[in-house]
């Protein structure tokens, strides 16, 4: 304000100081004075009125539509407790509790209650106070793609009502609180978090507020209360829980740890007796004096204190047992420690156990036989053990690892059924990210590819016509062949005419492409009508129509390969520290050049369309590498090596080699180990793998009657 | 005073006002409650963010909740009985309530009622439908391990439902033999003749009149509501004609990219005019373009539909003539799968086996298996009450989901759909993961190739000891193998004998771990010093058959094992073999040691397969209407004789669970197409 004024008197000056008369500026003076005291009233007349109004006017008008979650200027509801309350509809299905006609926008959005204070109106009792946690879990939601600040196009309503924990809250009181929002409409699309539910002395395991049909998100569901499909069952946070510590595969020299204070007497005795039978390999531990949660001291020795959650990585194994409540923090912490969870609660519903799948990080025991629990744990080889640490420690990055993760988790797992065209597969949910060499083969049918389609001969061309042809004519005999496609790369001349094409059997398209690119030959054509593609140079007239026949049959027995002719090796040059390629003849070999070789289409929509990095420019750039780059993309995505047929090793006339062309060589050489080397980067790692083995037709070189060999024309060299 | 002042003045006092308005809030002492003081004073902070003030849920009122004071406390297990009381509720079951699992500690077996004359209550007398469908546990028990025992040492009592559409069957339910399953499985194979004719309502009754009693329930077409969770199992709706064994493999031959099918979405079936029915089905002509999408129903169906029939059934009908069912199951990419009478229908199995991506039209229907496999990897959803949605749901999947989407249709019909066999295999395995000492496969194994059912869990409890999934996993198998001499000739043990120099042959390898000889010879063994010295690599000798064994090498001895040796020893998974890799050798094998390694390499990259030498093929013999087993010379190969090749160890322990139910094949094998 003084500024204000003081930038305006800094304007008027000059004019003030050249014409005013002492007069005058008094007058002035008292002018501005009243004015001042004008506006002043103003004001406060402005805000007395606005104080009166809904929650938040200033608020709201500072920025009209985000909810901004400011603790001190929540309002008042003064609530009715006689007031209308319908009970948990413990028969809601996804089907018939969630209006989905609100869900009908291309995503999911969630609309948060302004913060409200719940007032009875008759003691003055306040509905809930609203916790740390809640808070986290609001403000998540608000920064999250989900949130809307239109109730009109939102799917789902959070209230900002605090239902965390039933210990603090009065539940008739919660009820009204809830029945009194705005949209509530018995409930339907509206979501609730909850981690303590039950109350004692009952201790039920779900929110025992009247919430009708909405979804709770709860923590504590067993299987008789969880509506499956419907409610959402999350973790029970612990504000115990730090980040993870980098040296997490830790010396874990017991095999269990037991550090929950609130297990069940029958199964503590258990536990106890276990313990003096195993006490090198199960730690049990208690409470210290006092109800200081982050420490344990174990039962034989009360002075020795141990530091929680830190101590649970010294187990490879961490119990969690029942309780008065199902649903408890130590899983959490558990997690956070890379320990793997034992589960001794029968019914209770896992957290996101709709998508995660436990079997995979978890032990589950049932109730009754724990006390074979310690022979159980020692069954299990520690292959298992490591992969089922990698898999929590997996686990709890991406779903657990504080409550912005956990909410958003959530809301994707009802985000999935509400839009199941884009949820994730169990696959992906479970997904093994520890592994950088765990793949998926987008080619997996367990069968035979179909001999009856034959393949589609795809010839990338420049200007050798003469070698085209002599190619197309030699490929148009081969049985398996069903049709041949010229991709015709030269942007200078156009492509001879089809008559002047020697005439074949079999179809025949000659494609101009637009620009000279080595990908044209990886493009996925719809003339393509096969699911093999033989790639072919037009300079490789070698080969037979037997060596190219069969060639076909062993894709057919490996569709996923790249099966072809000439091979290469990639080696690893001690000096450079680089991938160094090599030509050479070798013992082993990884990769199969494209300029003859056999692949499944899809293997060119994912050259075309999902080669990571900057790879195809690259090439297209450098005219070169084409085919170490389709050898890379397959190894990378089936961890497979490629297929070489037949012993033929020369694809080059030998009257081509001379001097100038051997420098050249050397040229490209150098010029295709820095491909490897720079692909290897881009995929971050080698992902080629090398075999020992080729294969051959069965009868080959036996000494047999060439007639009744199916492929006697095999070239030896 | 000027009016240039003036104007500033009302411009101060517009500014003024201005800032009361939007920022005058900073003004307000606001008349707050004492409970609202923390947050008040959470505000001076600053630079904390704002929850740090806030007090965590866990310690509003008491730091462990209920957990403190818990220790021998009255309340609690006071509580506790509560929670027990909740259990009590016959008709609600859960695994840990209704289920004994005491009887499944050792094995797990399966009981099958025999079939009981139905006629009591006037249902037809067993038709040749259902005595087939009778005949089918009786098949079941021979092949899980079981060997027939009085029902009191048996797992689980399984009852076949055969239900007629009558309401009666629920009587002929509660037959005297009924409560005898308390722990038992109910699978209702229902085909057609299915007892369920409102799914719900109908469902409810039973439970109420506790008819089902403590029995999982295994049915079709259960809702959401009705299935017991975790305990009930929901099966596929399949045909009468439905194959019992072995089955019709999936129809998608080719896995074209991308695929290009004739039609998108396509059905064709009934709409009710009458009756319970989908209401949906209705509706679906609007869908239908003739192009495209192929929505045809018909209203034809029953013997009153000609009264009850609306204006569209004429043109309905007409076009629903046009269209050949089959042919649009092989050219339609997605095939919808609306409900009908009930929620699950025959189109279901149908489009997984034409590999016709399934669209699911049937709120509230859990599908079959749900638990186990993962159907949003081989199916796409659609609500009924979005009906009209569902062309631009389909049109928007690109061509790679639906690339991945049809071959899962396909691995999912193959490893459980294809047959009654595979589908009641499936519901007991489900339910055999239930079991405490049983393993619990991952979600990745039951919905990949080969599938739980031939996944064998108590093998080893990761995959990494499988031979299937190691690529995917990125792993390799174990380094270096076994070799398993199999001796059944003995011939006479001169110095040379083809055995010692076999044993040689070996030792000099650089990839064996060791050596097991199975002596199956009438001779007795030869001495210890007889043997070709192996060095640091341990040879075993075990002799099948009673005889006297010794031990040779660095190893201890093997075993005895029982007095006739059977040729099905020698793939016994005996602990001595822990490489991944078994090399399977006859004792006269002539094999040098580069061509061992170069096997063993070779192997590496097809663990799952069998890799070795002698090859050997099948054909079809017309003349004798039957399979033939050549060694002559062809130019392709079927089948790898174990007399010298590679296989992964997880086929010994295989063939274990299947020799204990007495199966006698004479030869172990996998077939190979050419390889080298």
């Amino acid at each position: 304000m003084n500024k204000l004024k003081y930038l305006l008197s800094l304007v008027t000056q000059p004019r003030t100081i050249s014409s005013s008369s002492p007069k005058e500026q008094l007058l002035n003076c008292l002018t501005y004075g009243l004015f001042t005291i004008v506006a002043l009233c103003a004001g406060f007349l402005l805000w007395d009125l606005s104080s009166s109004q809904r929650d938040g006017f200033f608020y709201g008008k500072k920025d009209s539509h985000t909810l901004v979650l400011d603790l001190s200027h929540s309002q008042e509801v003064i609530l009715h407790s006689d007031a209308d309350q319908r009970k948990r509809n413990g028969n809601c299905t996804f089907w018939d509790c969630l209006n989905i006609y609100k869900c009908e926008h291309d995503r999911l959005k969630v609309y948060i209650y302004p913060l409200q204070e719940f007032v009875d109106d008759k003691t003055d009792k306040v509905a809930t106070t609203l916790s740390s946690e809640y808070f986290q879990i609001l403000e998540a939601v608000l920064k999250s793609r989900y949130y809307t600040s239109n109730p009109n196009e939102a799917c789902l309503f959070l209230p900002s009502l605090d239902l965390l924990s039933q210990n603090v809250f009065d539940k008739h009181l919660a009820g009204a609180a809830l029945a009194s929002l705005d949209f509530w409409e018995r409930g339907d699309n509206h979501i609730i978090f909850n981690m303590l539910p039950g109350s004692a002395p009952a201790y039920n395991s779900v929110l025992d507020v009247n919430t009708d049909n909405a979804i709770i998100f709860g923590g504590g569901f067993d299987t008789w209360t969880y509506r499956p499909g419907f409610d959402v069952a999350i973790p029970v946070w612990s504000p115990r829980v730090g980040h993870q510590h980098p040296h997490a595969a830790a010396q874990r020299k017991f095999v269990l740890v037991v550090a929950q204070l609130n297990v069940l007497p029958r199964f503590l005795r258990t536990l106890r007796d276990l313990s003096s039978a195993h006490a090198e390999q199960l730690l049990l531990l208690g409470p210290c004096n006092g109800m200081d949660l982050s420490t344990r001291c174990s039962f034989s020795q009360h002075h020795k204190l141990m530091e929680y959650p830190r101590l649970l990585s010294h187990g490879k194994f961490c119990f969690v047992g029942r309780s008065l409540r199902l649903g408890q923090p130590d899983l959490v912490e558990i997690m956070s420690e890379s320990c793997i969870p034992v589960i001794a609660i029968d019914n209770y519903v896992l957290p996101f156990e709709d998508v995660i799948d436990w079997s995979l990080a978890s032990v589950r025991i049932r109730e009754f036989e724990l006390h074979s629990i310690m022979q159980k744990l020692k069954a299990i080889s520690n292959v298992k053990i490591v992969e089922m640490q990698k898999q929590v420690q997996w686990l709890y990055s991406k779903y657990f690892k504080d409550l912005k993760t956990v909410t958003l988790t959530a809301l994707e797992v009802l985000e999935s059924r509400i839009f199941p065209l884009r949820a994730r597969s169990s696959r992906q949910w479970n997904a093994i990210a520890t592994n950088p060499r765990a793949t998926f083969n987008p080619l997996f049918l367990p069968s035979l590819a179909p001999k009856s389609q034959g393949f589609t001969a795809v010839i990338l061309t420049y200007d050798r016509v003469e070698s085209l042809f002599l190619l197309i004519q030699k490929l148009a005999v081969v049985p398996s062949l069903q049709s041949i496609l010229v991709i015709w790369n030269n942007q200078k001349k156009s492509p001879p005419h089809l008559s002047t094409f020697p005439s074949i059997s079999k179809p025949l398209k000659i494609r101009q492409t637009k620009e000279n690119k080595l990908s044209n030959r990886f493009y996925p054509y719809p003339e393509i009508e096969t699911e093999a593609i033989l790639t072919i140079d037009d300079d490789i007239i070698m080969l037979t129509t037997d060596e190219l026949d069969f060639g076909y049959e062993v894709w057919r027995e490996f569709p996923d390969h790249i099966v072809g002719f000439p091979s290469r090796i990639h080696v690893w040059d001690n000096v450079t520290m680089r991938w160094h390629y090599e030509s050479e003849w070798t013992n082993q070999i990884s990769m199969v050049l494209t300029g003859a070789a056999f692949h499944h289409k899809y293997w060119s929509h994912m050259y075309t369309y999902a080669m990571p990095g900057d790879i195809k420019d690259w090439v297209d750039e450098h005219m070169n590498c084409e085919d170490i780059a389709m050898n890379f993309l397959v190894a990378n995505i089936t961890n497979n090596p490629p297929i070489k047929v037949t012993p033929r090793k020369k694809f080059k006339c030998p009257e081509c080699t001379n001097t100038e062309m051997l420098s050249a060589d050397l040229n490209h050489m150098r010029e295709r180990s820095a491909c490897i080397d720079r692909f290897s980067k881009i995929y971050g790692r080698m992902p080629l793998r090398t075999v020992e083995f080729r294969a051959d037709p069965v009868l080959f070189r036996d000494n047999f009657p060439d007639k009744l060999k199916r492929y006697n024309d095999i070239g030896s060299l | 005073m000027q009016a240039k002042k003036r104007y500033i003045l009302v411009f101060v006092s517009c500014a003024f006002l201005a800032y009361a308005y939007f920022g005058g809030y900073r003004l307000k002492v606001s008349p707050l409650r004492p409970r609202r003081a923390q947050h008040e004073s959470a505000k001076d902070g600053g630079v904390q963010p704002p929850y740090e003030q806030l007090p965590s849920f866990l310690d509003q009122a008491d730091p462990l909740g209920p957990l403190g004071h818990l220790n021998g406390s009255a309340g609690a297990l006071g509580a506790l009985g509560h929670n027990d009381s909740r259990r009590s509720r016959g008709s609600e079951c859960r695994m840990e309530t209704c289920f004994d699992f005491t009887r499944c500690y050792e094995q797990f077996l399966v009981y099958v009622y025999p079939p009981e004359p139905l006629n009591s209550l006037g249902a037809a007398s067993p038709t040749s439908a259902t005595t087939r469908r009778y005949s089918l546990p009786y098949r079941s028990r021979a092949t899980t391990p079981a060997i027939p025992r009085p029902p009191a040492s048996l797992c689980s009592a399984w009852t076949p439902w055969t239900g007629t559409p009558s309401p009666r069957t629920m009587c002929a339910m509660s037959r005297p033999g009924w409560p005898a399953c308390r722990t038992g499985t109910t699978a209702g194979i229902t085909s057609s003749s299915i007892c369920i004719r409102a799914p719900g309502r109908t469902m409810r009754k039973i439970r109420s009149a506790s008819m089902l009693g403590h029995a999982i329930l295994a049915k079709a077409s259960m809702s959401v509501l009705q299935v017991r969770h975790g305990f009930d199992v929901s099966i596929p709706l399949f045909h009468k004609q439905f194959p019992l064994r072995a089955g019709a493999t999936g129809s998608v031959q080719s896995n074209n990219f991308p695929a290009n099918k004739k039609y998108l979405l396509a059905f064709k079936g009934k709409r009710y005019v009458h009756g319970i029915g989908s209401e949906t089905r209705n509706s679906l002509f609007h869908l239908h373009n003739g192009r495209d999408m192929v929505l045809v129903t018909t209203c034809r169906h029953g013997k009153s539909w000609r009264e009850l029939q609306d204006n569209r059934c004429d043109e309905d009908n007409r076009e629903y003539d046009r269209y050949d069912y089959e042919t649009l199951l092989q050219n339609s990419t997605f095939c919808l799968v609306p409900r009908g009478r009930r929620l699950g229908s025959f189109r279901f199995l149908e489009a997984l086996q034409a590999g016709c991506i399934p669209v699911l039209l049937s709120n509230a229907w859990v599908l079959p298996f749900e638990s186990k496999i993962d159907w949003k990897q081989a199916a796409i959803w659609a609500d009924e009450r979005l009906l009209l949605q569902v062309p631009d749901i389909v049109r928007s999947i690109s061509a790679e989901r639906i690339f991945a989407l049809r071959q899962q249709t396909q691995v999912l019909w193959e490893r459980y759909f294809g047959s009654i066999e595979k589908i009641v295999f499936t519901t007991f395995e489900i339910i055999r993961e239930r079991l405490p000492d049983y393993p619990v496969r991952s979600s990745l194994v039951w919905n990949s190739s080969p599938g739980a059912l031939l996944t064998l869990p108590t093998f080893a409890d990761s995959s990494r000891f499988m031979p299937f999934m190691l690529n995917s996993m990125g792993a390799e198998p174990r380094h270096n193998y076994t070799a398993v001499i199999y001796v059944q000739i003995g011939a006479a043990m001169g110095p040379n004998a083809a055995l010692y120099k076999l044993v040689k042959t070996i030792t000099k390898s650089q990839f064996v771990d060791r050596i097991l000889v199975l002596w199956a010879a009438e001779r007795p063994l030869p001495l210890k010093k007889r043997w070709p010295p192996t060095y640091h690599i341990p040879l075993h000798v075990v002799a099948l058959g009673g005889n006297t064994r010794i031990g040779a090498g660095a190893g201890p001895t093997g075993q005895t094992t029982e007095e006739r040796p059977s040729i099905s020893q020698r793939f016994v998974p005996y602990d001595e073999i822990q490489t991944d890799a078994v090399l399977s050798l006859d004792e006269d094998a002539i094999l040098n040691t580069d061509e061992l390694d170069f096997a063993y390499t070779v192997w590496r990259d097809f663990p799952e397969r069998i890799v070795g030498y002698p090859a050997r093929a099948h054909f079809w013999d017309d003349s004798k209407n039957a399979w033939g087993y050549t060694s002559k010379w062809t130019n392709y190969y079927s089948i790898v004789l174990t007399g010298a090749a590679f296989y992964h160890r997880y086929y010994n322990y295989w063939w274990a669970m299947w020799y204990i139910i007495k199966l006698h094949p004479t030869n172990f094998c996998l077939i190979l197409h050419q390889l080298p």
